[in-house]
């Protein structure tokens, strides 16, 4: 069963039979709280909050997608972030990537600082200027890779060695890469995060969030967490991200072909300045990506059009098929202006440093027919 | 012959097929703009006063009544099947065989005739010759594939023709354009259930027949969680269908119309793997010593090969085999020894499922009606999911081994 490939694993681990009905289908457990055998015994489930059925049988597939010994599922991915912060306590110090998604940017700097814990960024893309950041203080090191929304490539094994040299936890957001492409544990990452409202649920109908770690102790810290703090995930999103799991590794490879072939398209049209997506050969992080990324780059990619923020807003605006929301990792594409959008959160000064400029559009490359979606592009551009 | 597929594209529509699943029927801006559609429970909808209920009913207006009549969600999907069916209405309902029923019964009086090719779903057979029957229709039953028979069958009462292709679970071929022609011939309605192959693999209606069937509890709802029936034919043909359909009341659920029209948006993706997963599980049952025949039409010694080759784009997940000089208890010793497919009936999920036919579907027959039906002892029916190829494989080498 372990040997199982992935795509096996993703339908059948946390998927057994139900031994009572036979189902090939798990019930879907909604129930708040569970009989106990005994007063002050405890059976295997007491109250969902602490742990439910369909909850757990997601856990374990995503334990085994991502190679952990166990993961916990959160109501939405910054309650997942924020499980992680709440590990540390006033006077410690997070470093992060600078090519974090806003609401991370907005926790670490709004929220985790109210508790005392402070936050340094540094460039996602140099593990010397990551290094660089570490204080004596420091116990986390953040990264996410592909960043958003440039889509840098920060080197997850090198950050591993310079996380375990100098003693801090490495926690990583696998949102955009997902464990069919890269399994950072596999790494020597400590901790996984997913927001899986994105691809793990896939089809935009589910908010939810995951943490999958290596070490048991960690895991037991993060749960006690959890269950103190009470950010669970429903069992009815439990079951659609479950369901979700199955035509995953589908879904992303089909994704990032998708996504390739209007990288390439856009970077071969005179109407676009640059296009960042690490499947290209001029893309800072190629090289890595062809490590770190097994058979796909991955389906988000980023653009900026000729012309001023008008004309980008104009895009964004004009296609047909691709529609203007935030989020992604879904089967229908979506369209969407960093600066005002996903990463409003961020400090104007801060967006300015790290690149996010204005005439910079950051497209969720879905399911629909690729040649499709390049005449969409095609035809908003030239509006 | 109309046997041009082109890949990835639907008639009708300059949109890939992929963009079909996806977006058909889906209103751009949605309630609340919503990326996806809300799944509406209610029973029933409320009118703002008396004079919007007589317009409602003097001008036929689109829009919601009452559950039974149908259900916003439902609506996407029953747009989005007739557009990967390339028809111009599809109509569901609560199962596969609430379908079969609601058609029949709405175009089937006492007194009409019915042939069909003997090769199907046990229980489709047993609606047709037992319940249709009471209500006085004739059912004649006629080897499958062969025309002249059915042509012999027909006389001026006739009102149907029904076939499955590829047939369960022997996955026999139908040539459509026979079928479809035959039909238009003697002015009789043509049925195909295409559950095994679905709207990816072929696609009925370009061969002149009329209705298509489908249980989509199989491959378009695709992962074991749902049951669901739909018929799909032109508005004219339908209309009466659809309004028995009101008054028999066997309507599905919002929820389940909602976790349909999700599963329908992979598809094409699923159908891939499981085409795949079909043709690479039949080659290597065809290559193993212990197997003693194998039914599936991707392969060349397939009756029917030339002719699923030619219409088909992929054969489906379903392969039916024999097991070599076995009985009925070794054969079930292979299927007991399984480990990744599980013992169950049904098809088209994303997990793989084996069963055998003497002891699923065909117990309660006697061995006079199942040699009849064509349903040896040492038959297995393997569903393939879409899991990965080569796990498959392992696990029926392995069971052919362990079984012996
Ligand atoms: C990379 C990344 N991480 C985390 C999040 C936050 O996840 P959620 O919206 O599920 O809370 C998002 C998206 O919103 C994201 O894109
Ligand atoms: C070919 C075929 N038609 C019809 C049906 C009936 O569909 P349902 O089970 O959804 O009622 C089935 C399966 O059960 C089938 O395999």
């Amino acid at each position: 069963m372990t040997n199982w490939k992935f795509r096996t694993r993703a339908i059948h681990i946390g998927n057994e039979r139900d031994a009572q009905t036979g189902a090939v289908v798990p019930p879907i457990h909604v129930a708040s709280t569970f009989v106990q055998p005994g007063a002050g015994e405890w059976g295997e489930f007491d109250y969902s909050r602490s742990g439910n059925p369909t909850r757990k049988n997601l856990e374990q597939t995503l334990a085994s997608l991502e190679g952990g010994v166990g993961g916990l599922a959160f109501s939405s991915g910054m309650a997942a972030i924020h499980c992680v912060t709440m590990l540390f306590e006033s006077g410690d110090h997070i470093v992060a990537g600078s090519d974090i998604y806003g609401g991370a940017y907005r926790l670490f700097h709004k929220i985790a600082t109210r508790a005392g814990v402070a936050v340094s960024l540094a460039p996602s893309h140099d593990v010397g200027q990551l290094a660089s950041a570490i204080q004596p203080n420091t116990k986390l090191l953040w990264l996410e890779t592909p960043g958003n929304p440039l889509m840098s490539i920060t080197d997850l094994a090198a950050c591993a060695e310079l996380a375990k040299r100098r003693g801090i936890l490495l926690g990583v957001d696998n949102t955009f890469a997902t464990p069919v492409l890269t399994r950072p544990l596999e790494l020597g990452v400590d901790i996984v995060m997913h927001s899986a409202t994105k691809y793990l649920a896939g089809h935009s109908d589910s908010l939810g969030g995951a943490l999958i770690v290596r070490d048991q102790e960690l895991l037991d810290r993060l749960y006690f967490i959890q269950n103190a703090t009470g950010a669970v995930m429903s069992a009815w999103d439990a079951f659609l991200t479950s369901r979700g799991l199955k035509t995953l590794e589908l879904r992303v490879r089909e994704q990032c072909r998708t996504a390739e072939r209007l990288a390439k398209f856009l970077a071969a049209d005179h109407r676009v300045s640059r296009v960042l997506y690490p499947g290209l050969a001029s893309h800072a992080g190629h090289a890595i990506a062809q490590r770190q990324m097994q058979g796909g780059f991955g389906a988000m990619l980023s653009f900026e059009v000729k012309g001023d923020y008008a004309k980008a807003k104009r895009v964004a605006e004009s296609t047909r098929l691709f529609q203007l929301a935030v989020s992604l990792g879904a089967v229908e594409s979506l369209i969407e202006q960093p600066a005002s959008m996903s990463h409003a959160s961020y400090d104007a000064q801060d967006r300015a440093a790290h690149g996010i400029v204005d005439g910079l559009i950051r497209l969720s490359v879905g399911l629909e027919a690729a040649e499709d979606l390049e005449q969409d592009l095609d035809q908003a551009l030239s509006d | 012959m109309m046997h041009s597929h082109k890949r990835g594209r639907s008639p009708g529509s300059s949109l890939g097929s992929s963009t079909v699943a996806v977006h058909a029927g889906e209103a751009r801006q949605k309630p609340g703009d919503a990326i996806t559609d809300p799944i509406f429970c209610a029973s029933t909808y409320t009118f703002t006063d008396t004079q919007t209920v007589i317009d409602y009913i003097e001008q036929d207006q689109p829009r919601q009544e009452y559950g039974r009549y149908g259900n916003p969600g439902e609506r996407v999907v029953e747009q989005k099947l007739a557009a990967l069916e390339g028809g111009e209405q599809a109509l569901l309902y609560s199962s596969g065989m609430a379908a079969i029923v609601g058609l029949l019964m709405s175009k089937l009086s006492a007194g009409d005739e019915v042939v069909f090719f003997d090769e199907c779903y046990h229980r489709s057979r047993e609606f047709c010759s037992k319940h249709l029957a009471r209500f006085g229709v004739v059912t004649h039953q006629v080897r499958t594939g062969d025309f002249a028979a059915m042509e012999s069958a027909i006389n001026a009462r006739t009102k149907m023709l029904v076939s499955e292709s590829p047939t369960n679970p022997h996955l026999s071929v139908i040539d459509l354009e026979c079928f479809g022609a035959l039909g238009k011939k003697h002015g009789v309605d043509t049925l195909i259930d295409a559950t095994l192959a679905t709207p990816y693999n072929i696609k009925p209606l370009e061969y002149g027949v009329d209705f298509v069937l489908h249980s989509a509890t199989k491959y378009l709802g695709g992962h074991n969680d749902l049951l669901a029936g739909v018929i799909i034919g032109t508005n004219e043909n339908m209309e009466s269908v659809r309004n028995l359909r009101g008054v028999m009341g066997a309507i599905n659920s919002p929820h389940n119309m909602y976790l349909l029209s999700r599963g329908l948006k992979t598809f094409e993706l699923r159908m891939d793997r499981h085409n795949a997963n079909g043709q690479a599980v039949a080659e290597f049952l065809e290559g193993h010593s212990r197997v003693e025949k194998v039914y599936y039409p991707g392969l060349p010694s397939h009756p029917q090969h030339a002719i699923a080759k030619q219409t088909m784009k992929g054969f489906g997940g379903l392969v039916t085999f024999l097991i070599k000089d076995a009985d009925w208890r070794a054969t079930a010793d292979v299927v007991d020894a399984a480990k990744l497919a599980r013992i169950a009936p049904s098809l088209g999920g994303v997990e793989s499922l084996i069963e055998q036919p003497l002891v699923m579907s065909y117990y309660q027959c006697t061995a006079e009606e199942r040699q009849r039906f064509g349903i040896p002892d040492n038959m297995i029916r393997m569903a393939c999911g879409i899991e990965n190829a080569a796990d498959l494989i392992d696990d029926l080498q392995q069971a052919l081994e362990a079984g012996q």
